[in-house]
């Protein structure tokens, strides 16, 4: 519950909170780096930006990246891991090999190298991050798709003599829905956190779009005079994690159709 | 005084759903050296009832109340640290499962020896003698060599022979065997059924059989409590449950086995049913539990809910219309 | 002669462990054969190989070799897809009654998919087979709606045979259906399949390593050790006079219900441990935990032969025309 007031939250901050503060690139130059005050709730950057517009326009930003890279992610990966444990013999020992390949370098590793290698831009943030997160969910899937393979349901599928692709879209892949929902949503944070990573290192998001990464990055260098203006995408990034990790919490027991009423 | 007596005993479980009464409400008393059976079908609340007396069940979550004392001793208040002295000493337990009821990182032999240098304070080599004489004592062959194998290198029965070398390792008064022969094939089966009889006749261990099969109770119980919707509904010494069943329940039971089977006049098998389901373990009615399934339920077991009334010696029954001594139970076969 | 519904010869099932180079011989020759409304009772403890033949008659596993053939077609190496009109006509009941039904479907869907898979029927008609299945398994209307997760296991049971039989299958595959079933419960689901084989008039192949379940449904049985049959005939005449060591072991191993009668038994607790399907041994297979062996059935391998009456073949070197051997007998 508390994960997906928290997730809400900020879906509503993304689309509302842009059409309710001010341009988040419009520039005071008689009042850079000011504390908050009436005028701007959350104080001003160097540039005499307003903060509070920046944090909520930044959420519009960060949550695009993380949730349109899981779901590239997710798309891409799904069918993969499904096929690839269906058809054990034929494709698994291929697929799985790659997979490991690029699960042995770190997450954000590999999304820093993916991201330099094809430029810095939201869309190629969205592409780096979503290749990282494919071996995952692959994996995910593939394990999913391995036992539910078993389940003496599927055998008597087979029994009846209901085809490959019956099988798996009818069967086998809802046994997996609650675990794949669950893992994209899990996923979401890792990618906003990656998106911030990435920004923050100059490779992902450009200035002056804000996302929380980029207003972190530049808050970094008034750090003593301005704290203010780091806390707030800090705890931004802090807080849709932790929503989105209870979500998926909440998701895995709600999805369970044994529970469902 | 008996070693272990229970009484009122109401055991329930806090779920989403509400509380669960596992067991409702049950008194029984066991002697020394004997075999008591606890049957019935799932759900019935034999294990609970059982798993309270070492009260080997999830605190957080259990409500446990009534009495249950162990020569005299009365265990439901002692504190978790005083119970476990008394988990793997006085009162111990063998499970179902022989898969995984072994640690696999550690050979039979230490296993064994751990119980007795933590309960006995045994030296390391003393307690190797004895696990080895221990593993003789439940029909292990070769059991010098045995001892220094791992769980994995032992079958299903030879693993649930050493769960019962374990957990008679320390003497105990009270062994509570929880269906210990029910994942095991037949032939296996008979040969641990011996060893529990060989344990009580040798070191005149008391047991509780915790079993929904009425063969292996049959083979091997002194007395037995059928249980349902967590109470008792009959108790009896056990040739005289299976002559004279009063309870329609017990009755039915037997009388569904498929040795059971009559034959119909146009030639077909049939087994005689007994229709319905359990009653849900929320809502605990003032009503005769079984009534809804009963074949001989009258108004009466409708509105007052039936005490445990006497027939002969050691013979209680929870019934407003019992069977007559005279209806033999099992259909007489084909 | 008619041709037998279900025909199995020399069957051999061997799974390959990885990296060992060993094969568990799982099923190792084995033949069979059902009439049309014959029940065959294949009995065995676990590890005796008789899942495997289930799972190979209804090519859920490749049979390694051997045949098997159903209304005398040889589908032992049939495509997937040639395979697929025959499925019509054989479906399988399983153990676990929690795990065999998709629990993301309704009551009413599970049954209604083996019709819509075949074209037997649609739209309105669909629904009145189910309705009307459903009804013969002893489940109302109102289930139809339910997910398999609100049912007991008892009703999910009936769902499974719903299932297996909305087709009028020629033969039913049912693997130890009622196992993992309280007796009440247990009692009322081998009335209701007695009833519906003799309506429906299937054959049935029935797994189970319960004596007293192949004695009450079985017309026939036929008893495995390690991946072999050593004893098949008519119930009555197994029940009456088990000849295979092994048979007589089983039947006295199985506790009566019935103290007095039970505790006067002599029964028989065999020696050791059912041997590893590594690794098999030698000759009889029976003869490492067999009290009666003797030198010959360590070296020869036994045939399944009727010596004494062609109904009732043994794969026993002691069972000759003049004498059984009878382990029951001894101390």
């Amino acid at each position: 519950m508390v994960g997906l007031v928290l997730v809400a939250g900020f879906l509503v901050l993304a689309i509302v909170g842009p059409l309710l503060t001010a341009d988040p690139a419009a520039q005071d130059y008689t009042a850079p780096l000011a504390p908050p005050s009436g005028a701007h709730l959350l104080g001003t950057d160097d540039l005499g930006r307003d903060a509070l517009a920046r944090v909520a326009y930044g959420a519009r930003v960060s949550l695009e990246a993380g949730v349109l890279s899981v779901l590239l992610a997710m798309v891409v990966g799904v069918p993969i891991g499904l096929v690839a444990g269906y058809y054990r013999r034929l494709l698994d020992p291929v697929v799985m090999r790659l997979v490991d390949v690029v699960l042995a370098f770190p997450f954000l590793i590999f999304a820093v190298g993916m991201a330099a290698i094809l430029g810095p831009s939201l869309r190629n943030v969205i592409i780096a991050l979503s290749v990282s997160l494919l071996p995952g969910i692959v994996r995910v899937t593939r394990g999913e798709v391995l036992v539910l393979r078993e389940l003496d349901y599927v055998a008597a599928a087979v029994a009846d003599g209901a085809g490959d692709g019956r099988i798996m879209f009818r069967y086998v892949l809802p046994g997996a829905t609650s675990t794949l929902i669950v893992q994209a949503t899990v996923g979401i944070p890792t990618a906003i956190i990656g998106e911030a990573t990435l920004s923050f290192l100059g490779l992902g998001v450009q200035p002056p779009t804000p996302s929380w990464g980029v207003v972190l990055t530049a808050a970094q260098q008034f750090l003593d005079q301005a704290p203010w203006l780091a806390i707030w995408p800090g705890v931004m990034i802090a807080l849709s994690t932790l929503g989105f990790n209870l979500l998926g919490d909440g998701l895995r027991d709600v999805l369970d159709p044994r529970s469902s009423r | 005084m008996s070693l272990l007596e229970i009484t009122g005993l109401k055991v329930g479980f806090d779920t989403e759903d509400g509380e669960v009464q596992a067991v409702r409400d049950i008194s029984l008393t066991l002697e020394r050296g004997e075999i008591l059976a606890l049957c019935g079908e799932s759900g019935c609340g034999k294990s609970v009832t059982a798993m309270s007396i070492p009260r080997l069940l999830p605190p957080d979550t259990t409500r446990l109340s009534g009495s249950i004392r162990l020569d005299g001793r009365e265990l439901t208040e002692l504190p978790e640290r005083e119970l476990r002295a008394i988990r793997g000493k006085d009162v111990s337990v063998v499970f179902q499962e022989p898969m995984t009821s072994l640690n696999p990182s550690f050979t039979v032999g230490f296993q064994i020896a751990e119980v007795l240098r933590r309960h006995e304070n045994l030296s390391r080599s003393a307690a190797r003698t004895r696990a080895i004489e221990l593993l003789e004592l439940v029909g292990i062959p070769a059991p010098a060599r045995r001892v220094k194998e791992y769980p994995h290198q032992l079958s299903g029965g030879m693993r649930q022979r050493v769960m019962i070398a374990i957990a008679v390792a320390c003497s105990p008064r009270v062994l509570i065997a929880d269906e210990p022969t029910t994942a095991l094939d037949v032939t296996i089966q008979a040969g641990v059924l011996d060893v529990f009889r060989d344990l009580r006749d040798r070191l005149g261990t008391a047991i509780i059989l915790i079993t929904h099969d009425l063969g292996v109770v049959a083979d091997i119980a002194d007395r037995a409590v059928v249980m349902y919707a967590g109470r008792a509904v009959e108790e009896a010494p056990v040739t005289e449950l299976y002559a004279r069943p009063r309870h329609p329940y017990t009755a039915g039971l037997m009388r569904a086995l498929p040795s059971a089977a009559v034959t119909l006049e146009d030639g077909r098998r049939r087994l005689s049913e007994i229709p319905g389901l359990v009653p849900p373990p929320y809502a605990d009615p003032e009503e005769c539990a079984f009534h809804p399934r009963c074949p001989r339920a009258q108004d009466d077991c409708t509105t007052r809910r039936p005490a445990l009334d006497t027939y002969g010696t050691g013979h209680l029954a929870a019934c407003f219309h019992p069977l007559s001594a005279a209806a033999p139970a099992t259909g007489g076969g084909s | 002669m008619t041709t037998p519904v279900l025909e199995v010869k020399d069957l051999v099932k061997h799974y390959h462990v990885r990296g060992r180079g060993q094969a568990v011989r799982a099923v190792d020759g084995v033949s069979l054969s059902i009439g049309q409304g014959e029940v065959l009772g294949l009995v065995g403890e676990s590890g005796s190989g008789k899942s495997t033949i289930g799972k190979c008659v209804l090519r859920l596993t490749e049979p390694t070799a051997g045949s098997v053939h159903l209304s005398g077609r040889d589908i032992t190496h049939l495509s997937r897809r040639a395979l697929r009109p025959l499925r019509r006509d054989v479906h399988m009941v399983f153990q676990d009654p929690y795990s065999s039904l998709n629990p993301r479907f309704t009551v009413g869907q599970i049954v209604a998919e083996p019709l819509r898979r075949h074209g037997v029927a649609r739209g309105a008609q669909v629904d009145e087979r189910v309705r009307e299945m459903l009804e013969r398994v002893g489940l109302g209307a109102e289930m139809r709606g339910r997910r398999p997760h609100e049912l007991s296991g008892g009703q999910r049971q009936r769902v499974g045979l719903a299932r297996a039989l909305v087709l009028e299958p020629k033969l039913v595959v049912a693997d130890e259906p009622v196992s993992a079933l309280d007796v009440s419960v247990q009692a009322s689901v081998l009335n209701l399949v007695a009833d519906l084989q003799r309506d429906m008039g299937f054959s049935c192949l029935f797994i189970t390593h319960d004596l007293s379940v192949v004695e009450f449904l079985a017309d026939r049985i036929a008893v495995m050790y390690l991946g072999q049959i050593v004893e098949t005939g008519p119930t009555k005449k197994i029940f009456a006079e088990p000849q295979h060591p092994y048979t007589q072991a089983l039947l006295s191993a199985a506790p009566e219900p019935d103290p007095a009668r039970q505790r006067e038994r002599r029964r028989v607790v065999l020696a050791g441990e059912v041997p590893s399907p590594l690794d098999p041994p030698s000759g009889c297979r029976f003869h490492t935990r067999c009290p009666v062996a003797v030198d010959t059935c360590r070296t020869e391998e036994p045939a399944l032969i009727g010596v004494r009456d062609e109904e009732r073949p043994v794969a026993c070197h002691l069972v000759t025309a003049t004498e059984v051997p009878d382990i029951t007998g001894r101390d």
